[in-house]
């Protein structure tokens, strides 16, 4: 008989269960046999987790873009360590192909790669010297939201998992993703490359859990300053908006296309920094 | 720049704290003095005191006895009689204040006799660039006797230079030391200014610096220019020493006078000054006692500016520039 | 040997001067024998010279006020729909300077109407670089204008005339001259990426800068070939009407900027209309999260700029005559109407002392009264309304303990004028030193470390601006780095430019205005 494991949140660096003691259950795609237990993340969690994150967003902000790119890319190598675990994941959990499955995780190794080399130079092309009219030095430099909510896409595409988790990242803020209900079980693998990829704990975690019972929470936390918003409930979206505009959370709605800038500039702030020229 | 330690006459160090000075800051504050729009009565008077402060002054290479009678001429009677005689009769309604003398001639030592001669009795002082006036790049000793030979011959005020070289090697000792001999020799009745030649220390750190120097080793005054420096005085560097002399005054209870000198050549610039004396170290600076400007051409504009105020019209340029 | 001779010099000097003319203010001639004979003592006693500066007005002449102004739709100006109009009053004075239209929701449909077709039709068809010729034609327009707008800026909204002369006015022309040259380099501004402009855009300005304002967030928008609808502030319509007719004399096609003059109704019908693609805000937090509610339910672009409480640190080791000017800037600007006023200052402990001192002495020299004056730095009191909220505040932190020192100054009697103001020593949990109070009102607190300084400044909901004054460099960076605000001034305050972007973190809203950020948020990017 197979063992059938529960698969834990990943939380400040931990695998651990939800403190509420709920759980469900995850069937394989199109049949009615369990393939996981997930837990059922709950509020309490999902403050842990800012907490977390919120450290986390300071050891990542403050990490250089080198460093960062370092990381992202070690994530890239991580991804490939586990290939045949993704792979049998994708292939037993969502009745993928050996060659679907591979596909899908060359390209989200791709996107690794591809935002591990945008880590140190987005801000040479986003940020700028300007030339104010007065013996003034004026830069205007990037840095982080801070902590940022990802509520993933019910369909599951990993690719766009990845590619969303990394444009926060490389905008230099700290991740915590609530999974969609397309294939949380993700959750397991996906979980140790970021444990074991030198980030400081609380820089990504990640829930299993429903966005019903979770979304106004996120959108009122204060500590959330923003949230990525990939899921295709537009109805969700703009309830959420609402909500959250007591601290005027940047809410970001579902990214049109992958691996580019603009992903990673809708989790940054401008500083625009003056200083005197003078002896 | 960091802190400068300085011994001091009978064995005691002082030490003068590092006083940091944005530049940009301090242009921008200077500035806004120049936007102060003076008009009327308030003008008038800001005309008539800037009159009463000014050292009108001669240095020139070609000076003869001759040259600095005039100027003495023209010092106790800055305008002519008939045409004061003209003026009222233009106006006839206005009671015109009578023009006062300025409040010194400024002359080398040489010359000195002479404006003795010609201001005796006028109250009007005699200040006398010496020690080795502009460069101050001889020994001290010769200094010394050029400013003695200054006093002997009845200078008043003695404006000395300071010794940039020293200073910016970084040997402030040496040049403190030679502004607290000079005030020596100088005695208790003859004023001492004392030169920083802000042209050529160039950072307002310097400017600061040297001035809180010249205060501890005795200035009466501190002055910024010889005149044969560009740029002579300007706004900020005036600014940065009002400042140096408001703190000075705030830690010992000493008022030390400021002298602007070089470059201030109308009457719109003299009344920016004054608004920035008024807005810094105010009314007590206000006095011919505390701020004096060394000027040569300012006087004719001043007088200018007087009588176009009281009389809405400019007259010749000429009636004014007899020196 | 030399000291007696000029004592005996002196002596006979005064002896021969009791002929000069007694002087009726003092001489040098008087002063200086007094002082020979009596050597260092005090000096003559005699008046004081009192430097009172006459009063300086600019003269009103060049501005001819209307009775009545009217919205600016589709190029035209035009009455409104209901027929109603509000007062608009010189809050210098209280007089009331014209009569200005109200507009409602049917004026605002006109307005979107007018705006959607210039975008699909003249303005939208029209080539980037013709459209940064009509730009800057309109920056030209605005300096050669430039004093009749100074002057109206003042007496519409009580600001001091060298303000609304020396920046709010060139300012606002310069941002017309920096986005007229993007209108045709857009594909720069989005490199390696394809952008378009996002359609008509509904613009809501405060009152605090109300024809800069209007520059910031019209020169950007038409550079980026969309079309605007803008409500200006009830209190202060009067200028952003003049830029209207700047408009017309710049020949810019009709419906390119409507004009839609009104309170908060008016602003609530432009965020409420359908055809808008993207709302741009500045003012309070507290409409700016009235406005994002409203629109959360649409997919309308928004950027807001809202409020501040900006901290300005100061280290032991600044250029302190230099600080105290940043800071009197910071917070004395504007009578202290300003989103990034450096409202809370952090002093090091070590230095406060000194620091407060010069500052007190500093704020006496400030001259509060008739902003049309030249030589006034504190103008009026926007409004009735904000000088009750204002007074209301500085009641209440009374209550709360600490120092309260007032600038020693007159004030006029008529008209809504405050005396400059700070609270000193009070716990960082005061009234004062957590709300925005809009007005000339300062906390100043002390911080012992340069972390409890950083720590201090981002304790607010509000991230716009900060200061720091070291002359330090490391100390500046990491300080800057540290801090949670969009816009960082070191070594100076208070200070604008169209090539700088500006814009707040958290609570103080999103989005940047000026520079090349300022621009992205009027482009859709492909």
């Amino acid at each position: 008989m197979k063992v059938v494991k529960t698969i834990k949140l990943y939380i400040n660096g931990e695998f651990v269960r939800t403190e509420s003691g709920r759980s469900y259950s995850y069937n394989v795609a199109g049949k009615n046999t369990q393939f996981a237990r997930l837990c059922q993340a709950s509020r309490k969690d999902f403050r842990n987790a800012v907490e977390s994150s919120k450290e986390g967003f300071k050891s990542w902000a403050s990490k250089t873009a080198y460093n960062k790119s370092q990381i992202l890319y070690r994530m890239a190598e991580m991804t490939e360590g586990k290939r045949h675990e993704f792979e049998e994941l994708f292939m037993e959990a969502l009745g993928k192909t050996q060659g679907e499955a591979t596909a899908m995780v060359d390209s989200a190794i791709d996107t690794f790669v591809y935002y591990s080399g945008f880590c140190d130079k987005f801000h040479q092309i986003a940020g700028s010297i300007n030339p104010v009219a007065g013996p003034f030095h004026n830069f205007t430099h990037i840095e982080g939201v801070g902590v940022t909510t990802l509520v993933e896409d019910d369909e599951f595409d990993f690719q766009k998992l990845v590619d969303s988790i990394c444009s926060i990242l490389t905008g230099g803020n700290s991740v915590i993703v609530l999974l969609g209900e397309g294939c949380p079980a993700v959750l397991g693998p996906l979980a140790e490359v970021f444990a074991t990829s030198d980030l400081s704990n609380g820089t990504v975690n990640i829930l299993s859990g429903h966005l019903d019972e979770l979304r106004d929470y996120i959108a009122q936390h204060r500590e959330v300053r923003s949230v990525s918003f990939q899921s295709s409930r537009e109805d969700v979206f703009h309830d959420m908006k609402q909500k959250s505009t007591d601290n005027m959370k940047r809410m970001i709605p579902r990214h049109k296309k992958q691996k580019c800038l603009e992903n990673i500039l809708n989790f940054v702030e401008y500083k625009t920094v003056w200083h005197p020229v003078g002896y | 720049m960091a802190t400068v330690s300085l011994k001091v006459p009978g064995g005691n160090k002082i030490t003068i704290p590092h006083y940091p000075i944005d530049m940009i800051g301090a242009d921008e504050r200077a500035g806004t003095f120049t936007k102060r729009s003076i008009k009327k009565q308030s003008k008038l008077d800001a005309l008539y005191l800037a009159i009463e402060m000014t050292d009108l002054t001669t240095l020139g290479g070609d000076d003869t006895p001759g040259k600095v009678e005039q100027l003495c001429g023209k010092a106790i009677n800055p305008v002519p009689p008939q045409y004061l005689e003209e003026l009222s009769r233009l106006v006839p309604n206005k009671e015109l204040r009578p023009i006062p003398s300025v409040a010194a001639v400024c002359v080398y030592p040489e010359q000195v006799p002479v404006a003795v001669r010609c201001l005796e009795g006028t109250g009007i002082n005699i200040a006398s660039v010496a020690t080795a006036f502009p460069a101050g790049q001889l020994p001290l000793d010769i200094k010394l006797k050029d400013v003695q030979r200054a006093v002997k011959f009845g200078a008043t005020e003695i404006d000395m230079v300071i010794d940039r070289g020293a200073f910016l090697r970084g040997d402030y000792q040496k040049v403190f030391d030679e502004i607290v001999a000079v005030k020596e020799a100088c005695g208790e009745d003859v004023h001492l200014k004392v030169i920083l030649e802000t042209g050529e220390l160039k950072t307002y750190d310097n400017v600061r610096l040297a001035s809180w120097m010249a205060m501890e080793a005795g200035a009466d005054f501190i002055k910024t220019s010889t005149g044969k420096v560009q740029p002579a005085a300007t706004m900020p560097v005036t600014l940065i020493m009002l400042q140096a002399i408001q703190d000075f005054y705030e830690q010992t209870g000493k008022k030390i006078g400021m002298k602007p000198a070089g470059g201030i050549k109308t009457a719109k610039q003299a009344i920016h000054y004054l608004v920035m004396v008024n807005e810094t170290l105010g009314s007590d600076w206000l006095d011919p006692h505390m701020f004096r400007f060394g000027a040569s051409t300012l006087l004719n504009d001043l007088l200018r500016q007087i009588f176009a105020q009281y009389s809405g019209q400019y007259f010749y340029d000429d009636i004014f520039s007899l020196d | 040997m030399t000291k007696k001779k000029t004592t005996k010099k002196a002596a006979k000097k005064t002896a021969k001067k009791s002929t000069s003319k007694a002087a009726k203010t003092k001489t040098p001639k008087a002063a200086k024998s007094v002082k020979k004979t009596t050597k260092k003592a005090a000096p003559v006693k005699t008046k004081k010279f009192v430097f009172d500066y006459d009063p300086a007005p600019e003269s009103k002449a060049i501005v001819n006020i209307k009775s009545r102004y009217e919205h600016f739709i589709n190029g035209e100006f035009v009455a409104p729909v209901a027929g109603k109009y509000m007062d608009t009053i010189n809050p210098a004075t209280t007089e009331v300077l014209a009569k200005v239209a109200v507009g409602d929701a049917k004026d605002v449909d006109k307005a979107v109407k007018a705006a959607r077709k210039a975008f699909e039709g003249t303005w939208g068809q029209m080539s980037g670089s013709e459209r940064g010729k009509y730009l800057f034609r309109i920056a030209r327009i605005l300096q050669e204008r430039a004093r009749e707008f100074a002057v109206l800026e003042t007496l519409d909204g009580g600001k001091p005339i060298k303000e609304s002369r020396d920046v709010d006015v060139p300012l606002a022309a310069a941002h017309f001259f920096y986005y007229a040259g993007w209108a045709d380099k857009i594909e720069y501004a989005v490199p390696g990426r394809e952008a378009k402009p996002v359609g008509v855009c509904g613009q809501i300005i405060p009152w605090n800068f109300p024809l800069l304002m209007a520059a910031w967030k019209i020169a950007p928008a038409l550079a980026a070939g969309n079309t605007v609808v803008l409500k200006p502030a009830e209190q202060t319509s009067l200028t952003a009407l003049l830029l209207a007719e700047v408009c017309q004399e710049a020949e810019l096609p009709a419906g390119v900027v409507n004009i839609v003059t009104g309170a908060g109704e008016t602003g609530a019908a432009i965020t409420a209309h359908q055809d808008i693609n993207k709302i741009a805000f500045t003012g309070s937090t507290d409409i700016g999260k009235i406005i994002a509610k409203a629109i959360a339910g649409s997919n309308k672009k928004l950027t807001l700029e809202l409020g501040g409480k900006s901290a300005n640190i100061i280290y032991e080791d600044a250029a302190l005559d230099q600080a105290v000017e940043g800071v009197v800037n910071g917070i004395f600007f504007n009578q202290g109407h300003v989103c990034c006023a450096g409202s809370r200052v952090l002093v090091e402990e070590s230095i406060a002392d000194t620091f407060i001192k010069k500052l007190e002495k500093r704020m006496k020299q400030l001259r509060v009264g008739d902003p049309m004056d030249k030589n006034t730095d504190v103008g009026a009191i926007n409004s009735k309304e904000q000088l009750d909220k204002i007074k209301a505040l500085v009641a209440k932190g009374k209550t709360e303990g600490g120092n309260f020192h007032e600038a020693d100054v007159k004030i006029p009697s008529k008209g809504y004028f405050c005396k400059p103001c700070f609270f000193a020593h009070q716990s960082a949990s005061s009234t004062i030193s957590r709300v925005e109070v809009f007005g000339p009102v300062l906390s100043i607190q002390t911080f012992r470390t340069p972390d409890e300084a950083i720590t201090k400044a981002n304790d607010t909901n509000y991230g716009l601006a900060a200061g720091i004054w070291s002359e330090k460099g490391s100390k500046i960076h990491k300080t800057a780095l540290g801090l949670k605000a969009g816009v960082i001034w070191a070594n100076t305050y208070n200070k604008f430019d169209p090539t700088a972007p500006f814009g707040g973190f958290f609570e103080s809203g999103y989005g940047r205005e000026g520079g090349l950020q300022g621009i992205l948020p009027y482009l859709e990017v492909k």
